[in-house]
């Protein structure tokens, strides 16, 4: 119960529905044993007492009940659902502010199906048991009592010997339970892998046909599709092993009725019409047992869920402190001093006693191979993660006396991996600021050399983009990305191999419209292409998370060490070229 | 595709991000379309199906007669007090029953096997096809769309298949056995009951309906929340490089506020659903009650009839509503099957043709014959192009983003067909072998590389899945991978999947680069493969590849010169035309566009 008493912020503020729903059941389940009574009491009272003139009161009275029992159970139903779906809306909002503000740590291990499932499929669960997993055990146990009530009330006798098999039905049920519902999370896994294999297939199409995989792929698939078939008439089978043989119970229970209710009937212990009420009555009774299993399950089901979601909700949120009075203009001064950092779980150290200055308005370049902590660097600045150990300052400041909206209000990140919204070309620049004007966005735009593009394209800036950017090249991805980084005049400029998808013309024109975005601000640009670098007024070599070298584009030459080892490489023709130039 | 929805005021549309939505369908019945849904009974329609039908039949004539029984014994057996005849008919019963649970048995179980087989069936067909489908088709969709087809609209055929189809038939057997036994004992107040049909039918079928559209409408309402949740949490770095919590946030609230509208509307109509269901049934009880016990007194009509009748109208409902709810099953199942089958009628745009043979083991010698392609009317993505790669050759390709690079090596993999002109490998056209000979020689390592969840071996392996965990190893040494794979916790077990964080962009290109060599192809394209890997790496790739290309024919996109200028012969392209063509001298000899790239990457350097 802990679980639901921790979620009880989400939905006791409703409570008012929930009691409102719980009364309406109340009078809706005493109401259903009006059917069997005015049976009873037509044959009884009337037919066999010659009562005819009670005959029209019966039959209005009963369309009367009815129509009450209606009205109660539209409340009900009503009243339950809203109960679910408002607790669920609060649930809802919750978690998605909460993930907007959980830190890169808890991203980093998290799988995006699993959260979506919790999501979706969890919620879900919590407010199917909300609505109506609550009500049904209400609704059980007053049927069964009301109907076995009636019973008794009609002939004890002949309720106890005809329901006798009942503990065989409960039996049966709990272990048809416990088998179904295994099988139904194996039904349900099955068909998620599925899903992904299908999803991974069609994504990787290029890939697939590429390597001529498509017969292997087939053959993937079809282990897939053959698993799922196989849980499901698993399934199947046990519902074919079951439930025949309960609903048999249940005839039984008919049969025993009839004979030993015949054999009372004409004993003169039992009227006849009472015997032809029990007939529905002792459905009312089997039906819900039948359900039980079910019930229960829903129960343990959401409790599952209940728990899935407070791992989520319990997780520690980074106070980025919004709306903190007055974000200030900071000026660009970074310094890292003797800076180690390491990510969770990993042994290695991703950076080790790192330590640099970027006055403000000075352009930093880091280069070195792939995974000697370039990125790691920046993102330290940012304060995506805290440093292990050493310190960052920024304007003389630790970072720590920032808050995070302030950080980032003032650092402008063009990740490795440009990531754009299912949304406008327009409103993905505008992504950070989202109240800049169409000129704003067009002159960030046309720094970052997309501004030709765009127009090209059928809508220009209203074209609106599909799944993660569908429709760009990679370069043109990468071109907008730095369009929503400068639009926001950042303090501080991080461009995290930002044109590595671009041809070398566009980069020579994005870094020449660069040096006027650049004026002012402070900016690490991280980039394979010697050509890219090599204005930078300082520039870091990266070798397994130290600095293996630093200085200028020359000093570094002279040094005739790794960053000379790149330069050769990439600019092999260069003597070839000067040569031909005088 | 963008359709806006009327029904339910839409609060998120106007805001900062935008999802397709598709429409709440109403798709007529369209028969010829059921018919060959029906098609796929076929296999099973000989032994499966028909034992299915009679252990139906036995289950429902046995649910008609023991009402039928019941009301005799209480004319015949209790009210007369005939004790032997009570016990035959309580001992006849439980046989019936007895009966009846064995045919549910194996209805159950044959009914579901036929259905599952049935959308086995479907969704290999299904999944096949597609996959012989060609890159325009791929172009033209997004990956989810495609996703929905083959998992939720073949599900979505799943409850037709194994209950639809036999409780159709079951219903309808009932309803009419249970109008005609009742017409039998009394047609007069058979008559009467038979009133509240007319609304029992209109509850079913005209309410259900507008239940069903409502439901859709949340259905989709949470479909483009979904959508929205997966890319927020896919893009939750921008986010909060950007410090876009606040206003995600106040988006999401206005798509949760449409969700609960919609869901708050469906509400209310499905919550009216029942209760109108009881009060027609009631109508129905209280007719019988006055009429019936008005017939008890005037005719022959006997208390064990009116039991009988009364059993029987409990039960009429439960068909009645049923078959109201296949109806629905079926008119989705139309607009499931209609997007189904409209996949299965696509035919791939490079066709094999009938009687195509195999390209054999190849040299690897390509030839462009006047080749002319656009990808579409609107404008030529290539211009009479002619080309000639020697076997063995190492080829480059140069020129700016949209000079048609990528699309002249999609050309060799046969992935499109030339509007104009031929493509031969070693001699004959592309067109007239087998696309597997050809796929299978060629490997292409793209520019943006596809990673499948699983390990890194089982990724590498991809490239050829005979291959042992040593032939892996030795391809992801070869390429420089094996150092950083050596590093990860779990080495070449280590799971990844596509959009993790365990492997950095250049990361997954040298597996990707594994994963082409292990191919062990023919012909090995480049596409910009190098572009996110280190200058050094890239090194020691080159390295690998030089003796690697030995007797194989490369093509090399890229845009960092010095990655190409090694080439046996490099060719600059311009907006689909061919500019130049030499080796790395000639070009810088020739002065022309070539000498004039390289010399840009020197400017840079040399400005400022
Ligand atoms: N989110 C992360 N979790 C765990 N390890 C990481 C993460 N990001 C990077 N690393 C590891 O830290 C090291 C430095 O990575 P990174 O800064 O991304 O390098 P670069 O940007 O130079 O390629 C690498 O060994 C990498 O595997
Ligand atoms: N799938 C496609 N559908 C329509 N047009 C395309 C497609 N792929 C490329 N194009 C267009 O064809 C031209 C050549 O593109 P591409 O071969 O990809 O150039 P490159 O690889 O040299 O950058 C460009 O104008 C591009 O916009
Ligand atoms: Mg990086
Ligand atoms: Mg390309």
């Amino acid at each position: 119960m802990n679980t639901f008493q921790r979620l009880k912020d989400f939905y006791w503020p409703d409570k008012r529905l929930f009691v409102i729903s719980i009364c309406f059941l109340l009078i809706m389940t005493s109401l259903t044993m009006a059917y069997p009574i005015v049976l009873q009491y037509a044959i009884d009272e009337v037919v066999i007492a010659s009562n005819w003139e009670l005959l029209p009161y019966l039959a209005v009275g009963f369309v009367l009940i009815t129509v009450l029992k209606a009205i109660a159970t539209y409340l009900h139903q009503y009243c339950g659902d809203m109960f679910g779906i408002r607790s669920v809306y609060r649930l809802r909002s919750r978690l998605y502010e909460k993930l907007q503000f959980l830190p890169f740590r808890f991203y980093d291990n998290a799988k995006t199906g699993d959260l979506m499932s919790r999501l979706t499929a969890d919620v879900e669960a919590f407010r199917f048991f909300l609505s109506f997993g609550f009500a049904q055990v209400i609704n059980l146990v007053l049927l069964v009592s009301f109907s076995f009530g009636v019973m008794m009330f009609y002939s004890a006798q002949l309720a106890l010997v005809s329901l006798i098999s009942m503990p065989f039905l409960a039996v049966l049920v709990y272990r048809f339970d416990r088998k179904v519902h295994p099988g139904f999370k194996r039904i349900r896994e099955s068909f998620a892998s599925m899903t992904t294999k299908v999803q991974e297939n069609v994504s990787g199409m290029s890939t697939v046909k590429s390597l001529s995989k498509e017969d292997f792929e087939i053959g993937r698939f079809e282990s897939r599709n053959h698993d799922y078939k196989n849980k499901s008439l698993y399934n199947a089978g046990l519902w074919a092993k079951f439930f025949p043989v309960m609903e048999l119970i249940g005839n039984i229970c008919v049969v025993v009725l009839l004979g030993y209710g015949g054999f009372l009937v004409m004993q003169g212990q039992l009227q006849i019409g009472q015997l032809a009420a029990s007939f529905s009555l002792i459905w009312y009774i089997i039906g819900p047992l039948m359900n039980l299993g079910f019930i229960i399950n829903t129960f343990s089901q959401s409790k599952a869920s209940g728990e899935r979601l407070l791992e989520v909700l319990d997780e520690e949120e980074m106070n980025i402190q919004h709306g903190a009075a007055s974000l200030k203009r900071l000026r660009g001064d970074v310094e890292f001093v003797d800076v180690t950092h390491s990510y969770e779980g990993e042994s290695q150290r991703a950076l080790e006693d790192i330590s640099f200055h970027a006055p403000p308005g000075s352009t930093f370049g880091l280069i070195g191979a792939t995974g000697s902590g370039k990125t790691t660097i920046t993102q330290l600045i940012s304060g995506f993660y805290e440093p292990e150990k050493g310190g960052i300052f920024i304007d003389g400041q630790p970072i720590s006396r920032y808050s995070l909206a302030e950080l980032r209000q003032n650092i402008g990140f063009v990740l490795q991996e440009s990531f754009l919204f299912s949304s406008t070309i327009r409103d993905n620049i505008a992504y950070g600021r989202p109240d800049a004007t169409i000129e704003e966005i067009m002159d960030a735009a046309k720094r970052a050399q997309a501004h030709d593009f765009i127009i090209g394209m059928e809508n220009g800036y209203e074209t609106i983009l599909g799944e993660r950017g569908m429709g760009l090249s990679g370069g043109q991805k990468q071109r907008i990305a730095i369009a929503r980084a400068i639009l926001i005049n950042p303090a501080v400029l991080v461009l995290d191999d930002a044109t590595s998808a671009v041809d070398m013309e566009t980069e020579q024109r994005i870094q020449a419209a660069f040096q006027e975005v650049m004026k002012g601000r402070t900016t690490f640009i991280i980039a394979h292409r010697i050509s890219s670098l090599k204005h930078a007024d300082q520039i870091l070599v990266l070798d397994q998370g130290q600095i293996a070298e630093r200085g200028v584009h020359e000093q570094l030459l002279e040094n005739n060490h790794i960053y000379k080892k790149i330069y050769d490489i990439q600019f092999q023709d260069r003597d070839t070229v000067l040569q031909r130039q005088i | 595709m963008r359709k806006k929805n009327v029904t339910i005021q839409d609060r998120a549309s106007r805001g900062r991000f935008h999802y397709s939505q598709d429409n709440v369908i109403d798709k007529a019945f369209n028969w010829d379309q059921l018919k060959r849904l029906l098609r796929y009974m076929k296999p099973y329609s000989k032994k499966l199906l028909p034992l299915a039908v009679v252990a139906m039949l036995v289950g429902t004539i046995i649910r008609l007669t023991a009402p039928v029984l019941i009301g005799h014994t209480i004319d015949e057996a209790i009210r007369p007090g005939n004790w032997n005849m009570l016990m035959w008919v309580t001992i006849v019963l439980a046989g019936m029953y007895g009966l009846q649970w064995i045919s549910n048995f194996f209805r159950i179980r044959w009914i579901n096997q036929v259905g599952q087989y049935i959308i086995f069936d479907l969704r290999r067909d299904l999944f096949n096809h597609i996959q012989r489908l060609s890159h325009r088709f791929f172009d033209q969709r997004s990956a989810g769309s495609i996703l929905v087809r083959v998992t939720n609209d073949v599900h979505s055929l799943q409850e037709l298949f194994t209950n639809g189809v036999i409780n159709m038939m079951m219903d309808t057997v009932m309803l009419i056995g249970i109008v005609s036994i009742l017409f039998v004992i009394s047609p007069e107040l058979t008559i009467a009951i038979m009133i509240v049909l007319p609304i029992m039918f209109y509850i079913s079928t005209n309410l259900r309906k507008r239940i069903r559209r409502s439901w859709q409408v949340v259905r989709l309402k949470q479909s483009t929340m979904n959508s929205h949740l997966n890319e927020s949490i896919q893009g939750i770095r921008v986010t909060q490089a950007y410090n876009q919590e606040q206003e995600n946030m106040d988006y999401f609230t206005d798509l949760n506020r449409d969700t609960f509208d919609a869901w708050e509307q469906a509400t209310r109509k499905s919550a009216k659903f029942r209760p109108l269901v009881e009060i027609s049934n009631a109508v129905g009880t209280a007719i019988l009650i006055w009429y019936g016990i008005y017939l008890i007194d005037t005719t022959a009509f006997t208390i064990g009839n009116f039991v009988t009748f009364a059993t029987f109208l409990g039960m009429f409902w439960e068909p009645i509503s049923r078959l109201g709810q296949i109806y629905n099953q079926l008119l989705m199942a139309m607009a499931s099957s209609e997007r189904i089958f409209e996949y299965l009628d696509e035919r791939p745009s490079v066709p094999e043709k009938k009687g195509a043979e195999a390209l054999g083991e190849i040299k690897g010698d390509i030839r462009f014959d006047h080749v002319e392609f656009s990808y579409d009317e609107t404008k030529t993505a290539l211009h009479e192009m002619d080309i000639h790669i020697k076997a063995g050759e190492t080829f480059a390709l140069v020129g700016h983003t949209g000079s048609g690079k990528t699309t002249i090596v999609s050309l060799i993999s046969r992935f499109y067909d030339p509007t104009k002109g031929r493509v031969l490998i070693d001699g004959k056209d592309l067109r007239d072998v087998t696309l597997d000979s050809i796929r299978s020689q060629v490997s292409v390592v793209l520019q943006d590389t596809f990673i499948f969840s699983g390990t890194i071996m089982e990724n590498i392996r991809f490239g050829n899945p005979e291959a042992d965990d040593e032939a892996v190893k030795e391809a992801a040494y070869r390429v420089g991978a094996d150092g950083f794979i050596r590093q990860l916790k779990y080495g070449y077990d280590t799971e990844v999947e596509e959009r993790g964080n365990v492997l950095s962009v250049g990361e997954r290109q040298l597996i990707s680069f594994a994963r082409a060599l292990l191919a062990d192809p023919r012909i090995l394209i480049l596409d910009e493969a190098t572009a996110s890997i280190d200058t050094e790496t890239e090194q020691v790739i080159q390295k690998a590849l030089q003796t690697l290309l030995q007797g194989r024919t490369a093509i090399m996109i890229a845009h960092r010169l010095s990655t190409i200028r090694e080439a046996d012969q490099i060719m600059v392209l311009e907006q689909g035309r061919v500019l130049e063509q030499g080796s790395h001298d000639e070009l810088m000899r020739r002065d022309g566009e070539y000498y004039r790239l390289v010399r840009a990457q020197f400017n840079v350097l040399e400005a400022g």
